[in-house]
């Protein structure tokens, strides 16, 4: 069976600067996949390389079992996968139904409306804010922007950059059961990159260390959890 | 009383013609950063292109002025609009990512790459029309001075304000004007969400030419003469007019095309002809020190 993601050998580089070396990782149909690591370790690199910006410099990017590698961003993107980015990146002077309606360019023009209420049967603030613009909102309100975006091209694979960067613990809680809902409920596979690593690790079926742009360690979340050198890296300061 | 009152209609009439090359520019602006120099030149094809079809329309024996005018503004837009395509596809794409006065330099090259082109192929000399709508109401008469409103002045109105609000709903209402300004605002995550952002960036050099073009048929009515140069000086004033009203907002386009308009013949009518350009960009200057960012433009922010 071929998994639905899959990297092998790939490396990356910003300018001169070597990003990425040599990442070989899967994400299988219906896990959640999260990536742990310290900043800049490589995390947002990776995600952003299997987007295909930057491009991969060499290795293997599988997607469904075919190459996706050297492929244009938009045309990846337009295969069922989908990003809430590093920072939100929200369409701060659009409303938030624009921003919405801009994640659903990928799954036409068909039925938005059901897409719309999914977004908001999962996110219900986003319902109250509608006409409001995207810069407007709080740093949570644009997280669930941001992931109601993404999942406005019903991607089969969500790829989520660090969702709870800078929020409050009881939003973070909110976002985090948000995402364990999509997969138990649709199936959805997630691919997420977190700072917060217990969180993290705790939702998760599989993790991955990144470490200077290199996998140094990969296992179930229980797994990882229970290691030493995680809990003395990662983990130190309590439970984020 | 009178004078002033015709200057300011002539002020607006010219000021709209500004205003319509000055989106192309600020447009352009707001997608890729860019200034595109050719974008002037772009103009002066348009006008060079309704000519050609004026002319061919009557030797045709097509009398009917509306139909002959609307069919020259459809074809000089049209035409305007691939050579836009163009430009964007052979001097800019190919350095996309390359460091930033790259593409600079290149529009440039564009800019006299077209001038070339029209003075070789259509002659360097000037070239004159027949007035194709003559006449027009007096409005008033105070001591002695009539003040004049040609039915030309108000065609040149009419039409720039029914193509801006096209152009409006367009940008406003249309799911293209919605990709046109997430590109905008952030090109990497529009490519994020499955948008071709080259094809927008396509489109926007599109329909930044296909308003030149609006904007040279307006002023071969107006002024009844063209050569291959009036690209130049009025591409300049239009730039101006985009900085003016603050590079990447819309409005602020129109509005600094208006003001420019204004500036130069207020500044003909009452001061001297010959400094109208220095008085243009002089105020430029003065609102540039205390508005850095224009009139309507925002404060630039780092995307982290």
């Amino acid at each position: 069976m071929t998994a639905l993601l899959s990297l092998s050998g790939v490396t990356a580089f910003y300018g001169a600067i070597q990003a990425l070396r040599g990442i070989d990782l899967t994400v299988e149909k219906g896990e959640i996949v999260t990536l742990i690591g310290a900043n800049g370790a490589g995390k947002s690199t990776l995600m952003m390389t299997i987007c295909g910006n930057p491009r991969a410099r060499s290795g293997l990017i599988l997607h469904d079992g075919e190459d996706i590698t050297h492929w244009p961003t938009h045309r990846i993107m337009r295969r069922g996968i989908a990003q809430a980015p590093e920072g939100r990146r929200i369409f701060s002077r659009m409303t938030v139904h624009e921003n919405l309606l801009m994640g659903a360019e990928v799954a036409g023009r068909g039925d938005i409306e059901a897409l719309l209420d999914q977004v908001f049967t999962l996110f219900p603030r986003l319902k109250e804010r509608i006409g409001q613009r995207g810069g407007t909102l709080s740093g949570g309100e644009q997280q669930m922007l941001a992931i109601g975006r993404a999942l406005m091209s019903r991607p089969a694979l969500l790829l989520l950059d660090e969702p709870s960067l800078g929020l409050a613990p009881l939003v973070v809680r909110q976002i985090f059961g948000a995402i364990r809902d999509l997969n138990r409920q649709t199936g959805l596979t997630v691919l997420l990159v977190e700072q917060n690593a217990y969180q993290a690790l705790r939702l998760a079926h599989r993790g991955y260390v990144l470490v200077n742009g290199a996998i140094t360690m990969a296992g179930t979340g229980a797994e990882l959890l229970a290691r030493p050198e995680i809990r003395a890296a990662y983990l130190e300061g309590g439970h984020g | 009383m009178a004078y002033a009152l015709q200057q300011l209609i002539n002020g607006v009439t010219l000021g709209m013609i500004y205003g319509l090359i000055a989106v192309g520019y600020t447009m352009v602006y707001g997608i890729i950063g860019m200034i595109n120099f050719a974008h002037g030149d772009v103009f002066m094809v348009g006008a060079f292109l309704s000519l050609i079809a004026l002319l061919g329309l009557s030797a045709l024996g097509i009398t009917s002025v509306p139909l002959a005018l609307a069919l020259t503004l459809i074809f000089a837009a049209a035409i305007a609009a691939l050579y836009g395509w163009t430009v964007e596809r052979v001097a800019y794409r190919p350095l996309r990512g390359s460091f930033r006065l790259a593409p600079l330099i290149s529009a440039i090259g564009m800019s006299i790459t077209l001038q070339n082109f029209v003075q070789v192929s259509q002659g360097a000399r000037v070239k004159p029309i027949e007035p194709v709508i003559p006449g027009g109401i007096q409005i008033m008469n105070q001591g002695g001075f009539t003040v004049q409103l040609s039915w030309m002045q108000i065609a040149i109105v009419v039409i720039t304000l029914v193509i801006l609000g096209i152009f409006t709903w367009l940008v406003t209402r249309t799911p293209l004007g919605r990709t046109m300004r997430a590109c905008e605002q952030d090109l990497k995550m529009a490519s994020l969400l499955g948008i071709d952002t080259d094809r927008t960036i396509s489109l926007t050099f599109v329909i930044g030419a296909a308003l030149a073009a609006v904007a040279g048929f307006l002023f071969l009515l107006y002024y009844g003469v063209i050569d291959f140069y009036i690209g130049f000086i009025a591409g300049i004033k239009a730039f101006t007019a985009a900085v003016l009203g603050g590079i990447g907002s819309l409005p602020g386009a129109v509005l600094g095309g208006l003001l420019i308009g204004l500036i130069e013949v207020f500044w003909s009518a009452y001061f001297s002809v010959e400094y109208k350009d220095v008085a243009a960009f002089s105020i430029l200057i003065v609102v540039l020190i205390f508005l850095p960012t224009g009139i309507l433009g925002r404060a630039e922010v780092e995307k982290v």
